[in-house]
């Protein structure tokens, strides 16, 4: 019996829960730091992660520090679309591998329509988004079109998302929660005190799928503190500027294990 | 039929609706570390706008400090020239010299009102940067202001104004180093530390409570002017003119008079060297819908939804979005949209400098350019500019053009 994308996410973190591990989450900006080597970079990160998320550059990527952005007008200025994105996701889903997620802001999947969107990611083997610049309230219509294909639409909480609002958000999650560290934009090295993993604690009793933190994880020191608090972790920026030293994404990803 | 409080407001005033929707234009798509600090906001300007200590604070600091009402000055000279009967609402008379001030002094009030420790705004023209970094000094916050590296430059003036007013800039250099990156960066800073900063926009942009929130503090502007047309002339303008970047000093303009359906409401945009993407700034006239710094509005984009840059001879009008306010009252036909060139604009400067003894802003020259356009085909017309800012911050630029040719 086929399952359907949005549950392979969660299956894929469970798989790694099993096997007594924190799952992986490997994100990489689409087309950076080489258009031509993408394929390789997507299908080395999804053959070493658990779960993959992909960056669709953006000209205003307002989530994002440095390293991200950088890579985003990089990407851009390489010629970077969504349709070929989707292309290139789709050669790599064909060989198997952890399940894919997009990362897009809102504005690149309105410009491709959202009418058309779903069953075009569906077909490339996409498991689901996660849309930093839309928050619950605005949510309505892409996650009604993204329910028809199976698609997951990962909601975001935060440490400044009040309680009752944190319930509400958890309760009707799609794949995982994506637990953010902390306040500020994605890279920065995110300390790990108690309150985070409290933080984080709360979160996975008010969330029915698994948890990961992002933002700001980029070593095995983290990794390990987060261990038990959450289901898997979210490694960005540290993997983004990995690639573009010019290591191997497979070896990179390993050392936090 | 007009009365002198304000038109019949309550059929055109029910926008924004209570997800800060214009018709289909607004909302708020900012990430979710922001969701709550924009709640606040919202508590606040719902406690505080109609709160009468608030406004009675918020009107003394107008009047004693700022300097209103500004004057409504009859432009003779142009009303010879151009074959109609000409009006200036003298916003460049305002401290700091433009209309930003209004706003500033109103977020300031209300960002000491919720308790913030520090105030941050981005600002274009350095005006917006200017009347924050007052505000902030009057009331004693610190202040950053994030500016594009091209406007650090080409309106120096203010960036050193602003660091005597005790603001710190901060130069952006990511994109094209214009106002839209620097709106990018403040909100990074602002989704640092959402609970302790108050993000001071400076236009009628970013998601919602901010369109309508500006939209209220600006208001002042229409409400004097047309209670003073009424007063001078004893009749409405037939039309009123105003330039259009983010739309702030616009829709201050431009909103009490909505319900005025005899009063044709014109925004000039900048036009700049054409009409390719690229070559102009001009949202309302040429752009598309999409979601740009927390608003669904009409953006310059190409077809993959990337935000593209823009190109204006005026630093404050050098945006590729505008507030959702002016993309629905685009759609609802109530107000008109058109663009004005670069050159237009400076000859429109030079026409208002010399002819009246005025130098206005690039920005400002913009609607002066729009409602020659209009005087042309309409003689005899009533005609009301929005005479949004002064020139003096623009001297490095007029330097280089207008000066160059008259040397
Ligand atoms: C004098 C003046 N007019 C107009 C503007 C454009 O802004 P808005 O469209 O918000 O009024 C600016 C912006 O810096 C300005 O300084």
């Amino acid at each position: 019996m086929s399952i359907a994308p949005h549950e392979a996410i969660g299956a894929a973190i469970a798989a790694a829960r099993r096997s007594g591990r924190t799952a992986l989450v490997g994100f990489l900006t689409a087309g950076f730091p080489s258009r031509d080597r993408f394929r390789d970079d997507l299908a080395a990160v999804a053959a070493a992660a658990d779960v993959v998320e992909v960056g669709v550059p953006f000209s205003d990527p307002m989530a994002d520090g440095t390293t991200i952005q950088r890579a985003s007008f990089a990407a851009l200025a390489n010629g970077v679309t969504l349709p070929w994105i989707l292309g290139e996701v789709a050669a790599v889903t064909a060989a198997g591998g952890a399940p894919i997620l997009l990362m897009s802001y809102l504005n690149p999947l309105l410009a491709y329509g959202l009418e058309r969107l779903p069953r075009a990611a569906a077909a490339a083997g996409v498991a689901g988004f996660i849309v930093p610049d839309l928050p619950f309230e605005e949510r309505a219509e892409l996650r009604g079109a993204l329910d028809r294909e199976g698609l997951a639409l990962v909601q975001m909480v935060t440490p400044v998302t009040p309680p009752q609002r944190l319930e509400r958000l958890c309760a009707d999650a799609r794949g995982f929660v994506y637990a953010v560290t902390m306040t500020g934009t994605t890279g920065a090295s995110a300390e790990v005190p108690a309150d985070v993993l409290a933080y984080m604690d709360r979160v996975r009793r008010a969330a029915p799928v698994p948890v990961c933190a992002g933002f700001g994880i980029r070593t095995r020191e983290q990794v390990a503190r987060f261990a038990g608090h959450v289901d898997g972790v979210v490694v960005g920026s540290a993997l983004v500027e990995a690639l573009e030293r010019g290591e191997d994404p497979r070896a990179f990803l390993a050392s936090l294990r | 039929m007009t009365s002198a409080s304000g038109g019949d407001a309550d059929t055109v005033a029910s926008v924004p609706d209570r997800r800060g929707r214009f018709g289909p234009f607004g909302g708020r798509y900012v990430p979710e570390t922001l969701v709550a600090a924009l709640d606040r906001l919202q508590a606040g300007v719902d406690r505080y706008l109609a709160n009468e200590d608030f406004q009675a604070e918020f009107r003394s600091e107008l009047a004693t400090w700022v300097g209103r009402p500004t004057a409504l000055t009859r432009a003779s000279t142009l009303s010879r020239r151009w074959g109609a009967e000409v009006w200036l609402k003298r916003e460049d008379l305002a401290h700091t010299g433009a209309h930003k001030i209004n706003n500033a002094v109103g977020q300031t009030l209300l960002a000491k009102r919720l308790g913030a420790k520090r105030i941050i705004a981005e600002t274009g023209a350095g005006q917006h940067g200017v009347a924050s970094a007052a505000a902030a000094a009057r009331l004693g916050l610190p202040c950053t202001v994030y500016m594009g590296a091209v406007d650090v430059e080409r309106q120096a003036p203010n960036v050193g104004r602003m660091k005597l007013l005790g603001a710190t800039v901060v130069p952006v250099t990511t994109g094209d180093a214009t106002l839209r990156v620097a709106i990018d960066e403040a909100l990074r800073d602002w989704v640092a530390d959402p609970e302790g900063t108050y993000y001071s926009i400076g236009s009628a942009v970013g998601p919602h409570p901010y369109p309508y929130l500006v939209r209220e503090l600006q208001a002042v502007i229409g409400r004097e002017a047309r209670a003073q047309m009424l007063e001078r002339t004893g009749a409405l303008p037939d039309a009123a003119f105003a330039c259009v970047g983010g739309g702030s000093n616009a829709i201050g303009l431009f909103h009490p008079f909505l319900a005025d359906a005899s009063v044709r409401l014109v925004g000039v945009e900048a036009g700049g060297r054409g009409e390719g993407l690229g070559d102009n700034a001009a949202s309302l006239t040429y752009g598309t819908p999409g979601v740009l710094q927390g608003s669904y509005t009409l953006i310059l984009q190409d077809e993959h939804g990337q935000v593209r840059e823009t190109h204006s001879v005026s630093a404050g009008l050098d945006y590729s979005g505008v507030g959702p306010e002016h993309a629905y009252l685009l759609r609802t036909g109530r107000v008109a949209y058109e663009a004005a060139s670069d050159a237009e604009a400076l000859d429109a400067l030079v026409e208002c400098a010399r002819h009246e003894g005025i130098l206005p802003a690039i920005e400002t020259a913009h609607a002066f350019a729009g409602a020659r356009r209009y005087a042309a085909t309409h003689p005899g017309a009533r005609i009301l500019i929005g005479c949004s800012g002064r020139g003096d911050k623009d001297m490095p630029i007029l330097q280089r053009t207008v000066l160059e040719g008259l040397a």
